[in-house]
C-alpha cells in the first residue's frame, strides 16, 4: 500500500541492541510475530511493520528512545491505542513504534480545581468516569470513547457529537508535557488560564505526533449538566433537514448535540440497535439540550417549534434517560452497524459549511452510481463534519481502489465547498494526498518549517499529515487529465 | 488599501532588513514590549470579508475596528464571546495578536478558542492562508491559534476569521459582599457547579456575578445563590473590560493569571479578581522586586505580566514572564520560520526576538 521511504536505512540489528540495553526486555518487541499486531491502526487498508516496538514505563526511558533514535537516525512513530482512522499511527518500515499503552495511569483529580492529571495511555472515557464521582466529566467524547487514548486525542485534536457546544481537544487541554526527539522535556501551558509566549499548545494539539511525543496531560473537567434531553426529528427530505439545522443555530441555539443521518445509516443501525428510528424518513436529526431542568425544558421548546417550521414531519422528545440513551445509541453504533452489512467500509472525515449538505449529499448519490459503492451518512450536523460510510470488499479485485477513489473525491468536493479534508480525523498518511489540494505551496513549506523548528532530523512520524512537494507535484500531475479542473462549476473560495 | 499594499510593505522592508512596528488603532501601545521601527499601518486595511450567522463565522480584514464587527453581529443577535476589550478603536487584528479576553473568557473561552482561520502575511511578503471558516478542520498544524498572543512576530494578520456565537438570552448580575478569601471559596464552589456564570468581579469587598443563558436557568440561578441585583450591570460590565473601574487605574498594574484555586499571593495591593478565580490584578510599585512578583505567581502553578507600566520599566523588566532555555529556543526558531530576518515587531513580545 505505502512507498518504500528511501531516506532512511535502518541496521535492523544494531537498533535492537541499543534498545536492549535501555528498556526491560518486558519493554521491548522485535520479533514479526510481536510486531504484527501494531502493523496498523485503525485504517486497517494500510500496513507496514515496524522493526521494533517500545514500550516504555517511564519517562526516563521514553527519553532514552528518543535519545537513541535520534542519534541512529531512526523514525519514531508514536502510539495510543491505534484506534486512529487516518493510518497516523501507521509504523514505519524503517522505524520504530513508540507505545504509549503503559502510561496508563490518572496521576490526579481534582474536584476544586475542576482539572485532571493523566498519563498519555489514559483512556477517554476513564478520565470521566474517575472525575464522576465529584459530578464533573471531560467533555471531548469521540465515538471511540471507550478505548482511544488521551494521548492520541492531543495528537489527533479529537472531537466527539458534544464538541459544537463543548470544543474539540484544543479547548479542553490545559497543559502537556512534551519530549522531544533530541529526548529534551519540556512544558507547554498550565493549569491557569494561559501562559507567556506563543500558544504552543495550540500548535501540538493535533500535530499527529509529528512535533514531539506527549507524557502527561492536564485536562479541563466541567460539571455534568443536571440534565439533558433529546429530540428526534425525521424529515422527508435531505435538504430540508440540512436548513433546519440552520434553523436552530439562526434562532440563536447552540445545542450539546446535533446529529444527521441519512436513510441508509438509519436502516443500517435498526435492526442492530433497535433506537426506534423512522426508517420511511430521507433523514432524521437528532438534537440534545442540557443544563438545569428549567433550561433544558425552554430549549426543548425552542427547537421543537424550530423544527416544526422547518418541516420535520415526526418529533419525539426523550421521556428519560433510558430513551435518551437509546436515541443515541443508534447514532454510536453507526459504524460498527454499518460493518455488520458490509464486509468493509471506509469511513470520511469532510467539513463543510452546513448549507452546503444537500450539495454535498446529491453529488455523493452521484458517485455511488458512478464507483458502483454504496455509502451511509452520519453527520456532525451542528459542526458541519460529514462521515460518509463507503461500503466495500477488500477481497474482490478492485473495490477497496473504487472506495478510496470515492472518499478523495468526497475530501476534494469538501474543500471546493469552502471545507476541509478532516475535521476530527486528522490527515496521517491516508489524506496525504489531499492536503496538496487544500493547500497551496507556501503554507505546505510553512508547515515544514513549522515541523523543522522542533525536529530539525525529521524523525518523527516521517511521511505522515505534511506532503512532500515532490508528492503533491506527483499528485497534481495524476489528477488533472488534459488540463480539466474538477468541479469546475463551483466558485472557488 | 489592498492586500498588495501590505505585501509590498513587507517585502521592502524584508529586503532593506528594515524592522517594523505593526499598528492597527495603536489601542494596545501600552502592553508589551518596546515600540520599535517604522510604524506599519494595517487600520486602512479593512471591511467585513464575510459574515455567515448560521455558519457561526465571520471574516474580517485585519484592521477592522471591533466595534464595526460587534455591530454587525449584534444585528443578528450575535456577539463574540471572548468578550475583548476595545480600550479605543481595537481592531480585530489586533485583539487577535494581542489575544487578550474580557470578563466572558471563564466561561466562553479565550480569543484563541474562536480563531478558525487567518490569513497571514510572514515577514518574507509572503500571503499564507491557514485554517478556515468551519468549526472543525485538522488539516495542517494549527497555525491560525498559535497567532493569537503573538503579539505581530509571526506576520502580519491580514484577514481573520473567527467563531461567534448567540447572545444569550438572559443576563443579570448578582451583587455580594465577601472578602476576598470568602470571594475565592465560593467562586470555586460555584465553578463545580452546572451555574450559568458567564463573568465574575471582584474589588474592594465586593463580588460582582454575571449569569447569562437561557432565562429560566438565570432565574433558578439567582433564587439559588441569592446575592443583590446590581443596577446598571451592563455599564459595570464594559468598565471592566475596558478597564475603566476605578480598580485598574494604578501606575504599574500587574496581571496574574493563576489556577482559579490558587490561594492569596500575599501580594501587597490586591485590585481585582476575574475569572472565578483565575485572574487577579495587583498594583504594583516602582522599583519592586518583579522577581518576586514573577516568582510568587510561577509558585503558584501561573504567570505574571507586568501589563501596564511605564515604558522605561517595561523596557527594563521585560512584560511577560520569562521563558525556560528550551521554550525560548524553540521560540526563536518559530519566529525564524515565520520572519526569517526578524523585522516584524522586534522585541514587542521578548526582547531575545
Amino acid at each position: 500500500m505505502t512507498t518504500p521511504d528511501p531516506e532512511f536505512r535502518t541496521d535492523r540489528r544494531a537498533l535492537a541492541a541499543r534498545l536492549g540495553m535501555i528498556l526491560p526486555a518486558h519493554c521491548l518487541l522485535v520479533d514479526d510475530e510481536d510486531l504484527r499486531p501494531y502493523e496498523c491502526d485503525g485504517l486497517t487498508a494500510y500496513r507496514e511493520l515496524p522493526l521494533a516496538v517500545c514500550l516504555p514505563e517511564n519517562e526516563g526511558q521514553v527519553i532514552d528512545v528518543l535519545r537513541t533514535c535520534h542519534q541512529l537516525g531512526v523514525p519514531v512513530v508514536a502510539r495510543g491505542a491505534g484506534t486512529g482512522l487516518s493510518g497516523g499511527a501507521m509504523p514505519h518500515a524503517q522505524g520504530v513504534v513508540l507505545s504509549l499503552a503503559r502510561f496508563n495511569r490518572i496521576l490526579q483529580v481534582d474536584r476544586n480545581s475542576r482539572t485532571a492529571i493523566v498519563q498519555p495511555g489514559v483512556r477517554n472515557l476513564a478520565v470521566s468516569e474517575a472525575a464522576a464521582p465529584h459530578g464533573l466529566y471531560y467533555a471531548p467524547d469521540p465515538s471511540s470513547q471507550i478505548a482511544c487514548t488521551l494521548g492520541g486525542n492531543v495528537a489527533e485534536n479529537s472531537g466527539g457529537v458534544h464538541c459544537l457546544k463543548y470544543g474539540l481537544t484544543v479547548h479542553n487541554v490545559l497543559r502537556i508535557r512534551v519530549v522531544s526527539i533530541e529526548g529534551e522535556v519540556f512544558e507547554i501551558g498550565s493549569a491557569a488560564p494561559d501562559a507567556p509566549g506563543y500558544d504552543l499548545l495550540a500548535l501540538l494539539i493535533g500535530s499527529e505526533g509529528m512535533l514531539g511525543v506527549v507524557t502527561e496531560v492536564t485536562v479541563k473537567l466541567v460539571p455534568k449538566p443536571e440534565l439533558a434531553q433529546v429530540v428526534m426529528a425525521s424529515f422527508d427530505d435531505v435538504a430540508k433537514a440540512g436548513d433546519a439545522v440552520a434553523a436552530i443555530i439562526a434562532a440563536g441555539i447552540i445545542p450539546a448535540g446535533l446529529e444527521m443521518m441519512d436513510k441508509p445509516a438509519t436502516a443500517a443501525v435498526e435492526p442492530y440497535v433497535k433506537a426506534g428510528y423512522d426508517l420511511d424518513a430521507a433523514a432524521i436529526l437528532l438534537c440534545e439540550a442540557d443544563g438545569t431542568p428549567e433550561e433544558v425544558a425552554e430549549e426543548i421548546a425552542r427547537v421543537t417549534e424550530v423544527l416544526t417550521a422547518s418541516g420535520a414531519r415526526d418529533i419525539r422528545v426523550s421521556q428519560s434517560e433510558a430513551e435518551r440513551l437509546r436515541f443515541w445509541a443508534g447514532r454510536k453504533a453507526a459504524f460498527p452497524a454499518v460493518g455488520r452489512i458490509t464486509p468493509d467500509y471506509y469511513c470520511m472525515d469532510g467539513t463543510i459549511p452546513r448549507k452546503r449538505l444537500a450539495e454535498m449529499l446529491s453529488a455523493i448519490t452521484e458517485m455511488e452510481k458512478k464507483y458502483g459503492l454504496r455509502c451511509a451518512n452520519v453527520f456532525h450536523a451542528g459542526d458541519g463534519n460529514l462521515h460518509p460510510l463507503i461500503m466495500y470488499d477488500a477481497a474482490k479485485p478492485g473495490e477497496w481502489e473504487r472506495a478510496e477513489a470515492f472518499g478523495a473525491e468526497i475530501l476534494e468536493l469538501s474543500v471546493a465547498l469552502g471545507g476541509s479534508i478532516t475535521g476530527e480525523h486528522g490527515v496521517g498518511i491516508e489524506k496525504i494526498n489531499q492536503m496538496c489540494v487544500q493547500y497551496k505551496t507556501p503554507e505546505l513549506e510553512a508547515f515544514r518549517r513549522i515541523k523543522a523548528a522542533f525536529d530539525e532530523t525529521g524523525l518523527l512520524n516521517p511521511g505522515k499529515a505534511v506532503p512532500s512537494l515532490h508528492r503533491c507535484a506527483e499528485y497534481g500531475r495524476m489528477h488533472v487529465h488534459h488540463g480539466d479542473v474538477k468541479f469546475p462549476e463551483l466558485e472557488r473560495f | 488599501m489592498t492586500l498588495d499594499h501590505l505585501v509590498t510593505a513587507i517585502r521592502s522592508a524584508h529586503d532593506s532588513h528594515t524592522p517594523l512596528r505593526i499598528r492597527g488603532a495603536g489601542s494596545k501601545d501600552f502592553y508589551g514590549g518596546m515600540l520599535a521601527g517604522e510604524v506599519l499601518d494595517v487600520s486602512a486595511y479593512r471591511g467585513i470579508v464575510a459574515y455567515e450567522p448560521t455558519e457561526l463565522y465571520i471574516t474580517a480584514k485585519g484592521g477592522t475596528p471591533l466595534a464595526q464587527i460587534e455591530a454587525a453581529l449584534a444585528e443578528k443577535g450575535q456577539m463574540l464571546a471572548c468578550e475583548p476589550p476595545h480600550f479605543g478603536g481595537a481592531t480585530v487584528g489586533g485583539c487577535v495578536a494581542a489575544g487578550l479576553s474580557g470578563p466572558r473568557r471563564q466561561q466562553a473561552g479565550a480569543v484563541r478558542d474562536f480563531v478558525l482561520g487567518a490569513k497571514l502575511i510572514d515577514g518574507t511578503g509572503q500571503v499564507l492562508d491557514f485554517g478556515g471558516q468551519v468549526m472543525k478542520n485538522v488539516a495542517g498544524y494549527d497555525v491560525s491559534r498559535l497567532l493569537a498572543g503573538s503579539m505581530g512576530t509571526l506576520g502580519v494578520l491580514a484577514e481573520v476569521t473567527l467563531k461567534v456565537l448567540p447572545k444569550p438570552v438572559a443576563e443579570q448580575t448578582l451583587v455580594f459582599e465577601l472578602d476576598e478569601h470568602a470571594a475565592l471559596a465560593r467562586l470555586n464552589q460555584w465553578g463545580g457547579q452546572p451555574l450559568p456564570v458567564s463573568a465574575s468581579f471582584w474589588h474592594a469587598g465586593r463580588l460582582w456575578l454575571r449569569l447569562s443563558g437561557a432565562r429560566a436557568a438565570v432565574d433558578a440561578a439567582r433564587d439559588k445563590l441569592g446575592g443583590a441585583l446590581a443596577v446598571d450591570a451592563e455599564k459595570h460590565w464594559i468598565s471592566v473590560r475596558e478597564q475603566t473601574h476605578p480598580a485598574f487605574s494604578t501606575p504599574v498594574l500587574w496581571r496574574l493569571a493563576l489556577p482559579s484555586t490558587a490561594p492569596s499571593p500575599g501580594l501587597d495591593d490586591l485590585r481585582a479578581i476575574e475569572w472565578g478565580g483565575a485572574l487577579r490584578w495587583f498594583a504594583g510599585e516602582a522599583g519592586e522586586r518583579h522577581d518576586a512578583v514573577r516568582g510568587v505567581a510561577a509558585r503558584l502553578g501561573g504567570h505574571a505580566v507586568l501589563y501596564r507600566a511605564p515604558e522605561s520599566l517595561r523596557c527594563l523588566e521585560g512584560t511577560f514572564a520569562p521563558l525556560s532555555p528550551p521554550l525560548l529556543a524553540l521560540h526563536r526558531r518559530l519566529k525564524k520560520s515565520f520572519d526569517p530576518r526578524g523585522i516584524l515587531n522586534p522585541g514587542r513580545l521578548y526582547a531575545e526576538f
